[in-house]
């Protein structure tokens, strides 16, 4: 008994640190640079640095803070930049049923979950999945702890930053910042391995901006749940003609 | 008044809540369905259908500065982002600062004139 709660303290030690080094081979810098991008944009909205970083840390998605602060500069009501942010980040929902289960081994109650779940983004997402196959089950939920908080206090540093700078970077480097989420993003999915979910990315490549020519509003989420049900359907009739 | 509650405290704790229920109702939801089960599979299959058609329109039709860029430059820097990715061992990082860097060299160069 002994040695398995060594070996449980000493996994999660693993997970803890883990996660930290991770979090700064790559999400770290691109944090840095991507809010960076955001701070610029809230400033150049109007948005004073405390609700800035507010948005930053309650928000906590970049497709919804980018689109809060758009409709801010396009003085837009309440009830549509709150809609239209929400909607943008609406990915939460599948991202949290699916990824919450391979997290909560060993927890006896799911309250702190509800705490967790704000730490989840597309890099704790990504990177746990990535590191999870060569992690013990007891490390998983510490390295997505140490993973998502080293990212949640970049975003933070970083809105700050941009917020701070944007005057003093050329148009050139804004540019640049702005450019690199959607690339990261892009890196990540064409690395996508099950057959599933590259037929999903496939899919969604192709009608996400198609449909946003019909509608602007509804194309995200449109796209995610008609476009990946039907990889999911053809891949299980694939398996079933096989 | 719908300016200053937009940019102010009273928009970060609207658009917050209004993302945290998402988070919410995916923790309440997880109880119930099984990591291996189909429907994992198929909200997986949602959720990379979702971001890959947001973030093909962001490159293809991105919105703000970005937007006055030409396309072409776009879809170089993305392919070259690819192509990079796969000759660099699978390396996000070389992948993702090596398109940036021609994305940015590219900007530069219609800038100056050059292209």
């Amino acid at each position: 008994m002994d040695g398995t709660e060594r070996s449980g303290a000493s996994a999660r030690r693993l997970g803890y640190r883990q996660g930290v080094v991770d979090a700064f081979k790559l999400p770290v810098a691109l944090l840095l640079a991507s809010m960076m991008g955001f701070g610029s944009m809230a400033r150049e909205a109007g948005v004073a640095l405390g609700p800035a970083l507010g948005l930053t840390g309650a928000i906590y998605g970049l497709p919804g803070q980018v689109a809060f602060v758009d409709m801010t500069a396009l003085g837009a009501g309440l009830a549509a930049a709150v809609l239209a942010s929400s909607l943008a980040n609406a990915r939460f929902l599948p991202m949290a049923v699916s990824f919450l289960p391979l997290v909560r081994h060993g927890l006896p109650r799911t309250a702190p979950l509800y705490l967790m779940v704000q730490l989840l983004s597309v890099n704790s997402w990504a990177h746990s999945l990535r590191s999870f196959p060569g992690l013990p089950g007891a490390a998983h939920r510490p390295y997505f702890v140490a993973m998502g908080c080293t990212c949640f206090v970049s975003a933070l540093v970083g809105t700050a930053v941009g917020y701070l700078l944007v005057s003093q970077v050329p148009h050139v480097v804004t540019l640049g910042l702005l450019f690199l989420n959607p690339l990261y993003f892009a890196i990540l999915f064409v690395d996508a391995r099950r057959p599933a979910f590259v037929l999903a990315v496939a899919i969604g490549a192709v009608a996400g901006p198609l449909l946003y020519l019909v509608d602007r509003d509804w194309a995200v989420p449109v796209t995610g749940v008609v476009g990946g049900t039907l990889a999911f359907a053809l891949v299980r009739l694939a398996r079933r003609l096989r | 008044m719908t300016d200053g509650v937009l940019a102010g405290w009273g928009g970060v704790a609207a658009a917050g809540a209004a993302t945290y229920a998402w988070r919410a109702l995916g923790v309440a939801l997880a109880r119930r369905i099984d990591p291996g089960s189909a429907v994992f599979e198929w909200i997986g299959c949602v959720s990379y259908a979702m971001l890959a058609g947001l973030i093909a329109r962001m490159l293809v039709m991105p919105a703000g500065a970005l937007a006055d860029t030409p396309l072409g430059d776009r879809m170089v820097a993305t392919v070259a982002a690819f192509a990079l990715f796969y000759l660099a061992g699978r390396s996000l990082l070389i992948a993702t600062f090596g398109g940036v860097g021609l994305f940015a060299l590219l900007m530069f160069a219609r800038q100056s004139g050059l292209l």
